[in-house]
């Protein structure tokens, strides 16, 4: 029994700390931060950053001063990034990978809630900044995150309810059904305002309200909140990734698999974000509640329809 | 630690991000920095981002004469960049007050108000003399920041014809011959 519960110790520990987590998830962030801007670049007909970019980009921040901050407000204004850094990382940590990962039922639920801390952090973040542009791009995050997160939870839902489990690994070994695609293709749809890429790029719209939440940060904390956008980027993307993927057996066919699959859809929502223009608020909130919701609740629907003729 | 010292050195000279200032410019540096972000010249390769907060920035880049109004705001820009920081003046305005000299709204130049690392002649300058610029830049910012010395401004040669014409000047303004001889001073 304890050699059992030690076994389970060091598995989750070498899955936050090394596959999924922290030391296969930091360079994968980085990487995918360059597969976006590079694409982006490419689009455009330039040739874009080097490969390095994100890296240097992340020990230039370390190396940098940050503006004295006092008082409650000021030990928030620091925390947030961590937090933020923190639960990314956790989330990545979660995601079946690998065939036999030793999951527990109810992950599900913990990942979704976990995804959704930073973005709740980048709230927080404005609004204690206390700068004008921070407030607004605060505003905008919290309406957007109301407005995407019924379509994306509804989909995922879809999935689980069909199935009748919350648990990560079972829903991973699915064979592919029509359901499942349609909510896949939800979750895609949600994806570019979760990651704040055009055309739903609004709670940091560079030409209308300088960086948004993040106007007032420098240095080691604008460092933290980039890697943990750089993690989010990881655990979405490999959310959608592991719902694709065909279950293999071999250990490292599954992370090939899972990595080519990844690097796909950051290229796929690169690509949008450079042939969109950024959408208004109000046609973004629209755009969510009126076309994508429908799609949602059809899919629980027929979900739930499935399970009780089953 | 010597690593480390180094990595950030390398990166410090590899990452820079700007922040663009108007001082009361015409406008026509204003474009040409933005024309040296995009495809024909694309100084992203170099790492250089355009940033929207001064919070962010490493290099501030200030065209224009400095009007009577713009002084107070470049100095609070100024003290909101998080060092090491280094601060490039674009165009001939910001350097000598250019064809404006003598006008009774301009505080000019502006290394009477802050310390200017890099001046970029030219009226417009070139998108590739202001590249060169962002780049020199950022090696004194990493330097000074490695070394804790203060180093000297750097004058940049002018790139391609220093005027186009484009303002009153016609090319042979005063502040063109300035520039030029100012440049001819920090050559070795």
């Amino acid at each position: 029994m304890n050699n059992l519960i030690t076994n389970g110790l060091i598995t989750a520990l070498a899955r936050l700390l090394i596959f999924p987590g922290l030391l296969f998830a930091v360079p994968a962030a980085w990487f995918f931060l360059w597969v976006e801007r590079k694409a982006v670049a490419r689009m455009q007909g330039r040739i874009g950053p080097p490969f390095m970019q994100p890296f240097f980009d992340f020990v230039k921040l370390l190396g940098k001063d940050t503006p004295p901050r006092k008082g409650v407000a000021g030990l928030l204004m620091r925390a947030w990034p961590l937090i933020a850094v923190s639960t990314a990382a956790g989330a990545v940590g979660l995601l079946p990978v690998l065939p036999s990962h030793g999951g527990f039922q109810g992950d599900l639920i913990l990942l979704l809630a976990l995804l959704e801390v930073p973005s709740m952090c980048i709230i927080a973040a404005g609004f204690s900044s206390g700068s004008i542009f921070g407030e607004i791009g605060s505003a905008r995050e919290a309406v957007l995150s109301v407005s995407y997160n019924v379509v994306f939870l509804l989909a995922i839902l879809s999935i689980a309810a069909s199935q009748h489990t919350f648990s990560l690994s079972a829903l991973a070994g699915l064979p592919s059904s029509p359901l499942r695609w349609l909510g896949i293709v939800a979750i895609l749809v949600c994806l570019p305002a979760k990651l704040h890429l055009n055309p739903f790029s609004l709670p940091n719209a560079e030409q209308e309200i300088y960086s948004g939440p993040m106007t007032e940060y420098a240095g080691p904390e604008l460092a933290m909140w980039e890697l943990s956008h750089g993690l989010e980027w990881v655990a979405a993307t490999g959310l959608v990734a592991t719902l694709i993927a065909p279950q293999v057996l071999f250990v490292w066919l599954a992370i090939l698999i899972f990595v080519a699959l990844s690097f796909g859809i950051v290229l796929l929502l690169s690509v949008v974000a450079a042939a969109t223009a950024r959408l208004q608020i109000d046609t973004t909130v629209r755009f969510y509640w009126q076309c994508t919701l429908i799609f949602a609740v059809l899919a629980v629907a027929a979900a739930l329809f499935m399970r009780f003729r089953a | 630690m010597k690593l480390w010292d180094k990595l950030m050195c390398y990166s410090r000279r590899h990452s820079p991000w700007l922040f663009h200032m108007n001082g009361g410019s015409c406008n026509g540096c204003d474009i040409e920095l933005i024309a040296s972000l995009t495809p024909r010249y694309d100084a992203e390769q170099l790492g250089v981002r355009l940033e929207g907060s001064p919070r962010h920035a490493d290099i501030l880049c200030i065209t224009g004469p400095i009007t009577h109004n713009a002084t107070s705001a470049i100095k609070t820009v100024y003290d909101q960049v998080c060092g090491p920081k280094a601060v490039i003046a674009i165009g001939s305005c910001p350097a000598t007050t250019n064809v404006f000299i003598d006008s009774r709204t301009l505080e000019g130049p502006l290394d009477k108000h802050i310390p200017v690392d890099v001046f970029v002649p030219g009226c417009p300058p070139r998108p590739d003399a202001i590249i060169l610029g962002v780049a020199k830049a950022a090696q004194i910012l990493s330097e000074r920041a490695a070394k804790k010395l203060p180093v000297a401004p750097v004058v940049m040669p002018l790139v391609g014809p220093g005027c186009g014409g484009a303002c009153a000047c016609g090319g042979a303004s005063e502040a063109n011959v300035e520039s030029e001889a100012k440049m001819e001073e920090v050559k070795p």
